[in-house]
Formats: structure tokens, C-alpha cells, sequence
């Protein structure tokens, strides 16, 4: 019999509420506290607590590393690109005034798209750090 | 001040202690306290990314460090004079740049007169976001931002390179017997 049964049921259902609070902390973060550093680190928690819970191969079948070297450079390219789409539409790199038909708008959408590549980024090293520890042999 | 009363003392825990485990989860109980004074000083951001960053992912890679070590401090081999001296010196130099600071949350301090006013005036009507903070980290202040995220990539990879980069002393084929896996330090 399994001893950590308590352990198991209990992270199952704490798992979606810290998923859905750290997409809360990433989407609200224009009008509370909290932005694309914090939502990527609590989302990385969140696989963190299931590789702790349910062991490294489990949290592997749900994010795979292969995902992760997509997604470490992925969200970079998410911040650059919305810089470099900035200067196509005629403003400076990283001036997000061009990207909607009003000035407060482009900005608004511009820190929204900066923000999803930090989360990526963020989320995925974190996750990548833990993984690249977690998988060896204490020796 | 309560809360900074136990933060001293949790730093003099965390230098006393031998075992590394209980280093660990002091500095885990030190980030959440740094995270309480930091809400105290309305600093919200800062004090969610305290408590995510410092309580939580930091206290988890610690705690996957030691996993791969051992989890008691070595015995010191020298004296501690010559560090405790540097610590106090240091200490003091610090003591004595403060004395020069202005009072705490004086409105007509450079910081609160020039940019931080104006952030404060115009961030909403430029930007739309109420949140000043994040205007400022992703709009105003991007390319900082863009600096930051490439530091937490420059640190992933450099962690991948280092950990995934080196041959395994063993294939898999041969790792189940598990004799001598010659795995030291990377």
C-alpha cells in the first residue's frame, strides 16, 4: 500500500487551482500585482509539485523536455519579435504604438504579447532546471 | 520590525546551523518574511516575485542540490577572524552609507519628485494598464525586461550545456548493475 495517498489526492486537486492562478497572476497582471516573471514561475510550481508528487517520468509525459528547448528560446523570440514588429509598422525596436490603431492600445497589446514570451521563457527554465537536477543519480 | 527581528534571527540561524537541509528551509522561511515586509512596504510586485521566486523555486532547486550532495556543512578549517572582521567592516561601511539617505518615504526625494511622479501621471493615459508597475517593467522600461529574459535563458542554457552537455558515465544498458558511476562534480 502506498503511503503518500494523502499526499497524491490533495496535490490533484490543489494542481488546477494553482494553474489557474498563475494564468490569473499572467492575465491580470495590467491591473493587479504580478506579470509574466511571477505566472511562469508558479506555473513551473506547478509541474514541480507533480514531478515531486508523482515522480519525474509522469511530469516528462506532460511536458516533455523536448517541449521545453522549444519553448526556452520560443518565448525570447516572442519579446524579440514583438520589438522587431514594432520597427516593421514604423515605430523604434520595442515601441509598441504602431501595433493597434491607437497609441494607448498598441501599448496595452504590446506589454500583453511581451509578457506571454516572458511567462514562456520563465516557465520553461524553471522547469528545465529542475528537470536537468531531478534526473540524475546521486553518486 | 517584527518582522525584521526574525529575519535577523533566522540569518544567525542560518549561519549556525550545520545541517544544510535546515539552511535550506531557513532560507525559504527568510524569503517569505522578506516577502511580508516587502507587502508591508506596498511593494506587491516585488513581494509576489519574492515569494514565488525565493520561497518557492529557490527553496525546490536547494532542496534538488542537496539532493545530489551531502547534506551537512564541512567543519571550518580556518579561523573565523579574518571573515568576521570583513563581515564587520562591511557591515559598518554599509551602516554609514545609510546615514546619508533621506527619511523613509519623503516626498521630495529625487526618486519620488522627477520620474516617479511622472510614471505615476501619465502611465495610465499612455498605456491603458493600471498597473504602474508593469507599464513600467514592459513598456516604459522594455528593454530591461528583454535583458531580464535573457538572463533566465543564458541561465537555462547554461545549466542544460552543463548538466546535459557531458557524456553519461554509463549507458543504460550497463547503469543497471550500478557499480562505480563516476559522476563527480560537473
Amino acid at each position: 500500500m502506498r503511503l503518500d495517498r494523502i499526499l497524491r489526492v490533495m496535490s490533484k486537486l490543489l494542481l488546477p487551482f494553482m494553474l489557474v492562478f498563475a494564468l490569473y497572476v499572467q492575465f491580470h497582471g495590467d491591473f493587479g500585482p504580478g506579470g509574466g516573471f511571477q505566472a511562469g514561475v508558479i506555473a513551473a510550481g506547478m509541474i514541480i509539485l507533480y514531478a515531486l508528487i508523482f515522480g519525474l517520468p509522469a511530469a516528462k509525459r506532460v511536458v516533455p523536455q523536448g517541449l521545453l528547448e522549444f519553448l526556452i528560446p520560443l518565448g525570447i523570440l516572442i519579446y524579440a519579435g514583438t520589438g522587431v514588429v514594432g520597427m516593421f509598422l514604423g515605430g523604434n525596436y520595442l515601441e509598441y504604438t504602431y501595433l493597434a490603431h491607437e497609441s494607448s492600445h498598441g501599448h496595452h497589446l504590446g506589454v500583453f504579447t511581451v509578457e506571454v514570451g516572458v511567462l514562456v521563457t520563465v516557465s520553461s527554465t524553471m522547469l528545465a532546471i529542475f528537470y536537468a537536477f531531478a534526473e540524475r543519480d546521486p553518486s | 520590525m517584527v518582522l525584521l527581528t526574525l529575519m535577523a534571527i533566522i540569518t544567525i540561524g542560518v549561519v549556525r546551523v550545520r545541517s544544510l537541509f535546515a539552511v535550506v528551509i531557513l532560507g525559504g522561511i527568510y524569503s517569505f518574511l522578506m516577502a511580508s515586509v516587502l507587502i508591508v512596504l506596498d511593494a506587491v510586485d516585488v513581494a509576489m516575485t519574492e515569494a514565488s521566486v525565493g520561497a518557492g523555486i529557490s527553496t525546490v532547486l536547494m532542496l534538488a542540490a542537496l539532493y545530489l550532495t551531502k547534506t551537512e556543512e564541512a567543519p571550518p578549517v580556518h579561523t573565523f577572524a579574518l571573515p568576521l572582521f570583513v563581515a564587520i567592516v562591511t557591515g559598518a561601511a554599509l551602516i554609514y552609507g545609510t546615514l546619508d539617505l533621506p527619511a523613509f518615504g519623503l516626498a521630495e526625494t529625487p526618486v519620488n519628485t522627477h520620474l516617479g511622479a511622472k510614471f505615476l501621471a501619465h502611465s495610465v493615459k499612455d498605456t491603458t494598464i493600471p498597473n504602474v508597475v508593469t507599464a513600467v517593467l514592459a513598456d516604459y522600461r522594455s528593454f530591461d525586461t528583454l535583458g531580464e529574459v535573457t538572463v533566465v535563458f543564458t541561465a537555462g542554457i547554461g545549466v542544460l550545456l552543463l548538466f546535459k552537455g557531458r557524456p553519461k558515465p554509463q549507458s543504460n544498458e550497463e547503469a543497471k548493475g550500478k557499480t562505480d558511476t563516476t559522476g563527480g562534480a560537473a
